[in-house]
C-alpha cells in the first residue's frame, strides 16, 4: 500500500426489498448492478475499506433539522430511517476515527427534502444529509461544515435547510434549473440575510462534461471551501450528471467523478441520485471507493465511453467560464451585502411555493428571520398545504444568541395555537423539540 | 461401517463406525514425508480381521493441499486475465507468467470486448517455450457469462497442458479472488493428483470398489475421483473436520460455540442453530483469500502454552508461545502451568509448573496459588473476550434487505463446547461468558468420527435474466435459454435439479440431499420506464452436516 492510501468505510444498503412504486426510478434495482461491480472488483477485500452495517436514525434525530407534518412518524418508513442511518454511521465512523472517510452508499436519497416537510418531493422524504449534519454537530461539537451537492438536479433541500445558517456551507453544483427539476439553485440564491454566502448555486449548461465540472471545482468550490475552512466536508454524491443518465442532460464521465473527489477529498460522501443503474452506477461507485481510498482508479471506465462523443461544445465552455465568474464576484462582495439587502429592517421575510412532486402536495410558506448579527438568526416559519394542513414553527438556530432566544421562546409563547393544526419550537442549540 | 481417517499436522486418527457408533479407533503420529503411509499405519490397526470386508466407504481428510501451498510445493503456473476495466492490474498481483488479455462481459454477462485469438495463440506458444505445463485463465465477471473463459481455454488447449477456469471453482463475484483460486487449484493439480493415485492404491488394499471420499474446506465430503479436477477445494479440510468432529459428537441443535485450544491457538467456531457458519466469502489460505467455500473459524493467539509474563499494567498472555509449558520442560510459564498449580489438571512434573508460576507470583506480589487461579480466570476471559468479539463480527455482518437489517437472525450461543485441549478451562470460560459448558465424548478422534459421518455439500449459483433470455450456472459451465416469463420459482426448480445432479454425481447418496434455498432475489429490470424482463439470482445448496441415519451404517 502506496502512502496515499486512506482508511474508507463503506456503509452499502442497497434496501433490495423496497421501492417508491413498481416502475419508479427509486426502486429495488437501482444499486444491484453496483453492487455486482464493487463485490467483483473485490473492493471490500483491500484492508484500507471497511465495510460496515447502517444504523438505523430515531425520530429525535430527524426532529433536529425537520418539522415534520404531522410528525417525522407519519413521514417516514424504516428505508428513510435506515437510510439516514447509514449517513450517521459513516459520520460517526470518520468522526470517531476509526476510518478517514466514509461512503454512505445508501437509499432512498433526501437532498429535495425542505426544513418543513409535508411529504416526498423529488424521491426524497427526509434530508438525510441534514440529519447526519446535525447528529455530528450534536454529538461531537463540529461547528463549521460544509456539504458539496454534486447531484445533477440543484440540493434546493439542503440549501432550505441551511439557507440561514452562516456555519453550513452549502455548495450546489447542478443542471441549469431552467432546464431541469426541481427548477431553482440560481447564483442569486445566495443564502439568508445572517449567512449570505453560505449558500452558493453553480449552474452548469446541458451537455456539461469531465472538463467544465473540473473547471467549477477548481475555480469556484476548492477556493471557496479554502476560505470557509470548514472543519469537515460532505459531498452530497448524485451520480446523474453521468452521460447515460436517462432523467438528464450532463456529459460527465465515471473517471471524471473519480477526480472530482479525489481533489474534493471529502470526509464522509452520501449517495443522493443517480437512476442510469446499469451503464453508469456500477463504474461511478467504483470510481468514488477507489478515490476515496487513495488507490488507483485510473482503469475505470464505462464500456461504452468515448471522449469525443461526450465533450462539452467550446459554448458550454463559454457559458461555464461566464458562470464560474460571476460567482466568484459574488462571494467577493458577500460582506457588503448584507447592508444592502437588509437596510433597517429588523426581520426579512421570504415567501415560498412548493411543489411536492413525488407526493403531489402543494405548500404555502412564509419565512422569518430576524436580521442578527450574532447568530444565524431567529426564524419562524407559517406554512399551509393543499393537504389542509397549516403549521406554524419557530426554530432557534445552532449558537443561537440570548436577544434571539427571547424572542423566539416568546413567540412560541404567544401563538395562537387555534389558527394552526400544530405549532413547532425546534431549538437546535439546546436540543430540544416540542409540539403543541 | 465407515472407515474415516483425520490426517492432522501432528497425529492421524482413524475410527470404525457403524450406526453412529465408535466400533474402533486408532492414533498414530503423521509422517510428513508420506501421507499415504499414515493413512496405511492408522487404519491397519482396525481393519485387520473381519471388519474390512464391512468397510462400504472410506472418507477421509488431509493436510496435503494445504501443506502443498504453505510449502510452496507448487507448480508453475501461466495465468491469463481478461480484466477489462475496473481495478488497475497492478492491484491484482502480476508475476512474470501473467498475462492480460483482451476481451470482457460486463456485470450482466454481455460481452463488452470481445477477445483476441492471435493475441492468445502467441501465450500459448509463449507458455510452451517457457516449459509451463499448467495455465489459469480468469475473466472478470466470468461467473455471469463463461463463455470467453471457455473460448480461451480452447485456444489454450495442449494435450501436454492442464487448465483451471475460474467460473468452475464458484459461482460467487470476486475477480481477486477467483484469481487466486485458479491459480491455487493449477497450482497443486500434480501433486494432488499424485496422491489421489495412492490413496487408490490405499484403498484398493482394504477392498476391492469401496468407494473413496475426501472432505472439503466447507465440511463435506466428494468423491475422491472426482476431486482431481478441484484439488483447490480440500485445503483447510483440517479445520473443517474439526469442526465436524463437534457435530458428530454432540447433539447439538442450537446456538452454540466450540473451541479447539491448541499449543500456541485457540480456534473458534460458530454454530447457528446447530449448523456450522460458512466463511462470508472464503477461505484464507497462506495469506491469499480464495472463493472456496469453508467452515468459518477465528483463531486467536492464546493457547495452553502462550507464554505468561508480569508486565507492570498487569498480566500478558501470548500471543507468543517459547516451546512447552514449564511441567514439560519449557522455559517460560504457561495457562498449563497454572492449571496444574490451581489444581484443575493433573498431568506433569507438579513441581516444575509450581516454580514457574512462582516466579510470576512475586512479580504480582501474591501467593503461588493464588497467582495460578488469576492466570487461569485471566486466560479464560481472554478467549471470551474473543468470543463474544467473534459473535459480534457475526452479527454485524452486513445485509443488503430493509427485512434482513430489522428481523434478521442474530446468532446468540446457548452453549460451549471445548472439543480440543485442555478441558480444565472450559468451566472457566463458560463462566465468564454465562452459559454451560459441554466437553463432546471421544474427545481424542472426534475429528475422525466428524470425517466419517460428513455428508456430501454442494452449491449451484443461478442467474437468469429474462431480458437476454438466457440462464447461467456458473460452476457448471451451464448457459440455457429461457422463455420470457421464466420465474423465480422456475429459476430454484431448476437450481434444485443441477444440484442433486450435481451432489449425486460427487457421491452423495440420495437420502442425504438435504437441498435448501439460501438466496432467492428477482428483481424487475426496467429500461425507459418499461419493464424490460426480471434479473432472477438463486443460490441453493447442500448444507454442511451429518449423513442421515440409515440401516446401511
Amino acid at each position: 500500500m502506496s502512502d496515499k492510501t486512506k482508511k474508507t468505510g463503506l456503509i452499502f444498503f442497497p434496501a433490495f426489498d423496497w421501492a417508491i412504486s413498481p416502475n419508479h426510478p427509486e426502486r429495488e434495482e437501482r444499486l444491484l448492478y453496483t453492487q455486482d461491480q464493487v463485490f467483483e472488483e473485490g473492493l471490500l477485500d483491500f484492508p484500507n475499506i471497511v465495510e460496515y452495517k447502517p444504523g438505523i436514525a430515531t425520530y429525535a434525530d430527524v426532529n433536529r433539522c425537520h418539522i415534520c407534518v404531522p410528525d417525522a412518524q407519519n413521514l417516514t418508513t424504516s428505508s428513510h430511517l435506515i437510510s439516514a442511518g447509514g449517513a450517521i454511521t459513516a459520520a460517526q465512523k470518520v468522526l470517531t476515527g476509526e476510518v478517514q472517510n466514509a461512503f454512505a452508499l445508501v437509499r432512498p436519497p433526501g437532498h429535495h427534502s425542505m426544513l418543513v416537510a409535508h411529504g416526498a418531493r423529488g424521491f426524497c422524504n427526509i434530508n438525510i444529509e441534514a440529519v447526519m449534519v446535525e447528529y455530528i454537530r450534536h454529538t461531537f461539537g463540529v461547528r463549521r461544515i460544509a456539504i458539496v451537492d454534486t447531484d445533477c438536479h440543484h440540493g434546493d433541500g439542503t440549501q432550505d435547510i441551511y439557507w440561514n445558517d452562516p456555519d453550513v456551507l452549502c455548495i450546489s453544483m447542478h443542471q441549469d434549473g431552467r432546464t431541469l427539476y426541481p427548477g431553482t439553485g440560481y447564483i442569486e440564491d445566495f443564502g439568508g440575510p445572517n449567512a449570505l454566502g453560505a449558500t452558493i448555486n453553480i449552474p452548469l449548461p446541458p451537455h456539461t462534461s469531465d472538463e467544465g465540472f473540473l473547471f467549477a471545482l477548481d475555480n469556484v468550490i476548492l477556493p471557496i471551501l479554502d476560505e470557509f475552512k470548514p472543519e469537515i466536508i460532505i459531498n452530497s454524491a448524485g451520480q446523474d450528471n453521468h452521460y447515460s443518465d436517462p432523467i438528464t442532460n450532463m456529459n460527465f464521465s465515471a473517471r471524471g467523478y473519480a477526480l472530482l473527489n479525489e481533489k474534493l477529498a471529502p470526509d464522509i460522501a452520501v449517495l443522493e441520485g443517480g437512476y442510469s443503474i446499469e451503464k453508469a452506477l456500477p463504474y461511478v461507485n467504483v470510481g468514488i471507493i477507489l478515490a476515496m481510498a487513495g488507490l488507483d482508479y485510473s482503469h475505470v471506465r464505462e464500456p461504452d465511453y468515448d471522449e469525443r462523443r461526450i465533450r462539452q461544445s467550446p459554448e458550454v465552455t463559454r457559458l461555464i467560464e461566464q458562470e464560474v465568474k460571476n460567482v466568484m464576484t459574488l462571494w467577493k462582495k458577500k460582506k457588503n451585502l448584507k447592508k444592502q439587502i437588509t437596510g433597517s429592517a429588523a426581520y426579512v421575510r421570504r415567501e415560498k411555493n412548493i411543489y411536492y412532486d413525488t407526493d403531489e402536495i402543494v405548500e404555502k410558506q412564509i419565512e422569518t428571520v430576524r436580521v442578527c448579527d450574532d447568530c444565524g438568526g431567529l426564524v419562524t416559519i407559517e406554512s399551509a398545504a393543499d393537504t389542509g394542513k397549516r403549521i406554524f414553527a419557530v426554530i432557534l438556530p445552532n449558537g443561537c444568541c440570548p436577544e434571539c432566544r427571547k424572542n423566539g421562546e416568546t413567540f412560541f409563547d404567544r401563538v395562537n395555537g387555534a389558527q394552526y393544526h400544530h405549532v413547532y419550537f425546534q431549538d437546535r442549540q439546546k436540543d430540544i423539540f416540542i409540539v403543541k | 461401517m465407515i472407515l474415516g481417517i483425520d490426517v492432522g499436522g501432528t497425529h492421524t486418527d482413524a475410527v470404525l463406525v457403524q450406526n453412529f457408533q465408535l466400533i474402533k479407533k486408532s492414533k498414530v503420529l503423521t509422517n510428513q514425508a508420506g501421507i499415504v503411509s499414515s493413512l496405511i499405519e492408522a487404519s491397519e490397526k482396525l481393519t485387520s480381521g473381519a471388519d474390512a470386508c464391512n468397510i462400504q466407504r472410506i472418507v477421509i481428510s488431509t493436510t496435503l493441499s494445504t501443506n502443498a501451498i504453505v510449502q510452496n510445493k507448487t507448480n508453475r503456473v501461466a495465468m491469463v486475465l481478461l480484466t477489462g476495466p475496473g481495478l488497475a492490474p497492478a492491484a491484482l498481483g502480476m508475476d512474470k507468467d501473467t498475462y492480460f488479455i483482451r476481451g470482457y462481459v460486463n456485470h450482466r454477462g454481455i460481452p463488452a470486448q470481445n477477445v483476441d485469438e492471435r493475441e492468445i495463440e502467441e501465450i500459448g506458444t509463449e507458455i510452451a517455450v517457457k516449459n509451463i505445463r499448467h495455465a489459469g485463465v480468469v475473466g472478470k465477471f466470468s461467473s455471469r457469462n463463461p463463455q470467453q473463459e471457455l473460448d480461451t481455454a480452447k485456444i489454450l488447449e495442449s494435450p501436454s497442458r492442464h487448465i483451471s477456469l475460474g467460473h468452475k471453482l464458484s459461482g460467487q463475484l470476486n475477480f481477486p479472488r477467483r484469481i487466486a483460486t485458479t491459480y491455487l487449484n493449477a497450482a497443486i493439480h500434480d501433486i494432488y493428483a499424485d496422491f489421489v493415485e495412492d490413496v487408490r492404491k490405499f484403498a484398493a488394499r482394504i477392498g476391492p470398489e469401496i468407494p473413496v471420499y475426501v472432505l472439503k474446506a466447507d465440511g463435506g465430503t466428494i468423491l475422491l475421483d472426482q476431486s482431481v479436477h478441484s484439488p483447490v477445494q480440500t485445503i483447510h479440510s483440517g479445520p473443517a473436520a474439526g469442526i465436524m468432529g463437534i457435530l458428530a459428537t454432540t447433539d447439538m441443535t442450537q446456538d452454540s460455540v466450540a473451541l479447539d485450544i491448541g499449543g500456541t491457538t485457540t480456534d473458534i467456531s460458530v454454530f447457528a442453530d446447530g449448523v456450522p457458519l460458512l466463511e462470508p466469502s472464503g477461505v484464507t489460505i497462506n495469506g491469499r483469500k480464495t472463493l472456496i467455500r469453508g467452515l468459518y473459524t477465528k483463531s486467536i493467539g492464546v493457547g495452553g502454552d502462550s507464554v505468561v509474563e508480569a508486565a507492570k499494567d498487569g498480566l500478558t498472555i501470548g500471543p507468543k508461545r517459547e516451546g512447552p509449558a514449564a511441567v514439560f520442560g519449557g522455559r517460560t510459564a504457561t495457562p498449563t502451568d497454572a492449571m496444574i498449580v490451581h489444581g484443575v489438571a493433573h498431568i506433569g512434573d507438579m513441581q516444575k509448573a509450581r516454580d514457574a508460576i512462582e516466579k510470576i507470583a512475586v512479580k504480582l506480589k501474591m501467593s503461588v496459588e493464588d497467582a495460578a487461579r488469576t492466570i487461569v480466570e485471566k486466560t479464560a476471559s481472554l478467549i471470551a473476550d474473543q468470543i463474544r468479539m467473534t459473535i459480534a463480527e457475526v452479527n454485524n455482518k452486513p445485509v443488503y434487505t430493509i427485512h434482513e437489517l430489522l428481523e434478521g437472525k442474530i446468532v446468540e450461543p446457548k452453549i460451549l463446547y471445548v472439543a480440543g485441549g485442555p478441558a480444565a478451562l472450559a468451566p472457566f470460560i463458560a463462566k465468564n461468558l454465562g452459559c454451560p459448558h459441554s466437553i463432546p465424548r471421544h474427545f481424542e478422534v472426534s475429528n475422525a468420527l466428524g470425517v466419517a459421518l460428513a455428508r456430501t455439500t454442494a452449491e449451484v449459483t443461478i442467474l437468469a435474466d429474462t431480458e437476454k433470455g438466457e440462464l447461467v450456472i456458473s460452476e457448471e459451465g451451464l448457459i440455457r435459454n429461457i422463455p420470457r416469463h421464466f420465474s423465480l420459482s422456475d429459476a430454484i426448480d431448476t437450481g434444485k435439479a443441477v444440484l442433486r445432479e450435481k451432489a449425486v454425481s460427487m457421491g452423495a447418496r440420495p437420502e442425504d440431499l438435504a437441498i435448501e434455498v439460501t438466496e432467492s432475489q428477482e428483481f424487475n429490470m426496467i429500461r425507459d420506464f418499461c419493464t424490460t424482463g426480471k434479473n432472477i439470482r438463486v443460490k441453493v445448496q447442500i448444507k454442511p452436516g451429518l449423513i442421515a441415519s440409515g440401516a446401511e451404517r
